[in-house]
């Protein structure tokens, strides 16, 4: 029996079903009705999981009448044009608040992915004193809760003229720990460290080691925190909630909130806008998820 | 030879320092002077209007004001754990046979599959939480149609509630707000605890399968054990997550908290006493409560689920 089989090609494989009796034999003949019972769980549990995101697709195009009827529509409309229409009517500076989304999540992805690889390059292949001890720190700075520092955070914020500007949305959280941590993974497994070392004797500059030999070969981990990164910016609710104070500055989670609360919720305006606002993030899910969930756990896994 | 290159190359031996400062500057500035700040702030009375100069020093009378005399405080405490427990506890028990499943059952289609049940953990709460308002609307809703429909069905029928369920009632708003979060993070658990199983040796299973193991023993006697630091570390993120919660229930309830505040999570509680009553001071101590109950909380995970070395 060879065990070089890697463990992720999975054939269903043909294993004795869960029976009531743990020490009953295999059954063959019961086999494909538990397993098949198990497909169906699993299938009705992903079904359920999309189901939300085509309601809110079909509900943008059906008027605020249609949507508010029973049953519920379960096809397209032809309202899409004018629930857009009643969209910016309600928020005149939607196209904005879509343009402050991409600029400050493209902004916090870039420095992110500069001073996180500058950071995680340190942590992983050179050797200073204290090295342990400050990745540790910079490890224990991800188990604090967000909220705890909020209100200092906005005081801080208005004490340095930063109230209702993006860059304190930007700075704050231009070098996450979580960056680090899968910079140092990813760079301590992928740069060998010879090559430090023969950059360093032919004269090259630390920094001109880490723009030079480094960066180039860690572009798989940086498409990863990037996607991660840009993720986490674009769904930020809370400190814009707390920072933005002007509609035309707004980003567009705060923008879809403003649509609630008035008078007549017009939903399908609403689910409009969500759309555009899940759009984005639903075409680079289905370009990079499997980069995406296999970066994301390659770190976690080792600990 | 050493000596020399490094007399030579002093500003190489800073270059480490400088390259990890970037992080340290911003957590300095950002972190960690907001967080002794906000200690400081919860032991006076603070008109934030008034000016810096307006600062009284009350020592724990905010806190103890917290612990005794706010109501809703105690309301919102009593509904973060609840919704803390009622949707984390499924997302993990649901997660791990969904990934030992997935991982043994699942050939060409499994990324298909993981994709579908991540893709809630990727999108803007509010936009989802928004759709959510009206899928759980009383009379139009998805939710209660498709609960409808199922009052026909044989078995499942005799559960069903005789009318429609009115989700902004006090006794619904959390359920709902449950379940859209265990919406949320059942994809994002299922990963975590798929690349785990990913790593267990495949001769561990199989001597189990040659002991006489079936499918569920395998599960239970192997897989379970191995899954446990993936565990602590997924449960302890959900726990951190869960006693703040603030978009979900923020948006589901329009802000309010809903009917009789059933949907008010103790974050939601310490927004409106900083934003909505000014008093920067209470909002302090408030946040700072909540911290050591998830301090305990994850102090408990560590007991029950944490590595022995």
């Amino acid at each position: 029996m060879t065990l070089s089989t890697p463990l992720s090609t999975a054939h269903p494989s043909p294993e004795p079903t869960p029976t009531d009796a743990p020490d009953a034999a295999p059954v063959q003949k019961r086999l494909p009705l538990v397993l098949l019972l198990g497909y169906a769980v699993v299938l009705l549990g992903g079904l359920m999981m999309l189901a939300p995101f085509y309601f809110m697709f079909v509900f943008a195009t059906h008027t605020n009448s249609e949507i508010l009827s029973f049953p519920p529509p379960l096809w397209f409309g032809s309202a899409f044009l004018d629930n857009i229409t009643e969209l910016i009517k309600a928020l005149p500076y939607f196209w904005n608040n879509l343009g402050w989304s991409a600029y400050v999540a493209l902004a916090v992805t870039a420095l992110n992915l500069f001073f996180c690889s500058l950071a995680g390059y340190a942590f992983a292949l050179l050797d200073f004193r204290g090295r342990e001890r400050l990745f540790g720190a910079v490890m224990a700075t991800m188990l604090l809760p967000s909220f705890v520092g909020l209100v200092p955070t906005v005081l801080t914020m208005s004490w340095l003229g930063w109230m209702n500007e993006h860059r304190a949305l930007i700075v704050p959280g231009a070098c996450g720990a979580l960056g680090i941590f899968m910079m140092r993974q990813y760079i301590s497994s992928a740069v060998p460290k010879e090559l430090i070392e023969a950059a360093r004797m032919d004269g090259c500059s630390e920094f001109g080691i880490f723009l030079r030999i480094v960066w180039p070969l860690i572009t798989p981990a940086l498409g990863t925190l990037g996607l991660i990164t840009f993720i986490s910016s674009w769904n930020n609710f809370m400190g814009p909630l707390v920072i933005l104070r002007d509609m035309d500055r707004y980003t567009v989670p705060m923008a879809l909130r403003a649509l609630q609360g008035t008078g007549q919720t017009q939903w399908g305006a609403i689910c409009a806008g969500a759309a555009v606002a899940v759009v984005p993030l639903l075409l680079i899910f289905v370009m990079a998820s499997r980069r995406l969930i296999d970066g994301l756990t390659a770190g976690a896994v080792k600990s | 030879m050493k000596t020399n290159m490094s007399t030579w190359r002093q500003p190489r031996k800073w270059a480490p320092y400088l390259f990890v400062s970037p992080f340290f500057i911003l957590f300095g500035v950002f972190g960690l002077f907001p967080l002794v700040f906000s200690i400081y702030l919860s032991l006076h009375s603070w008109d934030p209007a008034a000016g810096l100069a307006a600062m009284e020093w009350v020592g724990f009378e905010n806190y103890l004001y917290a612990l005794q005399s706010d109501d809703w405080l105690r309301a919102s405490l009593y509904n973060t754990f609840w919704m803390a427990l009622v949707s984390g506890l499924p997302q993990h028990l649901v997660a791990m046979p969904l990934a030992y499943f997935l991982h043994s059952a699942f050939g060409r289609w499994r990324n298909a599959v993981v994709g579908a049940y991540f893709l809630p953990f990727i999108t803007s709460s509010v936009a989802i939480s928004l759709v959510f308002s009206t899928l759980f609307s009383r009379d139009f809703g998805v939710v209660n149609a498709v609960l409808a429909s199922l009052k026909d069905m044989p078995l499942l029928g005799a559960l069903m509630p005789a009318s429609n369920i009115d989700w902004a009632q006090p006794q619904y708003t959390k359920w709902m707000i449950s379940f859209v979060v265990f919406w949320r993070y059942v994809g994002w658990n299922v990963v975590l605890y798929l690349s785990a199983i990913q790593t267990i040796p495949k001769d561990v299973l199989e001597a189990a399968v040659m002991d006489g193991a079936n499918s569920w023993q395998k599960f239970v006697h192997v897989v379970l054990p191995l899954l446990k630091p993936m565990a602590f570390f997924a449960v302890t993120l959900t726990i951190i997550g869960n006693l703040q919660l603030f978009e979900e229930p923020f948006i589901l309830t329009n802000g309010t908290g809903g009917i009789d505040q059933a949907g008010k999570t103790a974050a939601m509680h310490m927004y409106s006493v900083a934003f909505t009553d000014g008093d920067f001071g209470t909002a302090s101590a408030i946040a700072w409560l909540l911290f050591m109950l998830i301090a305990a909380a994850t102090w408990f995970n560590n007991r029950l689920l944490g590595q022995r070395d």
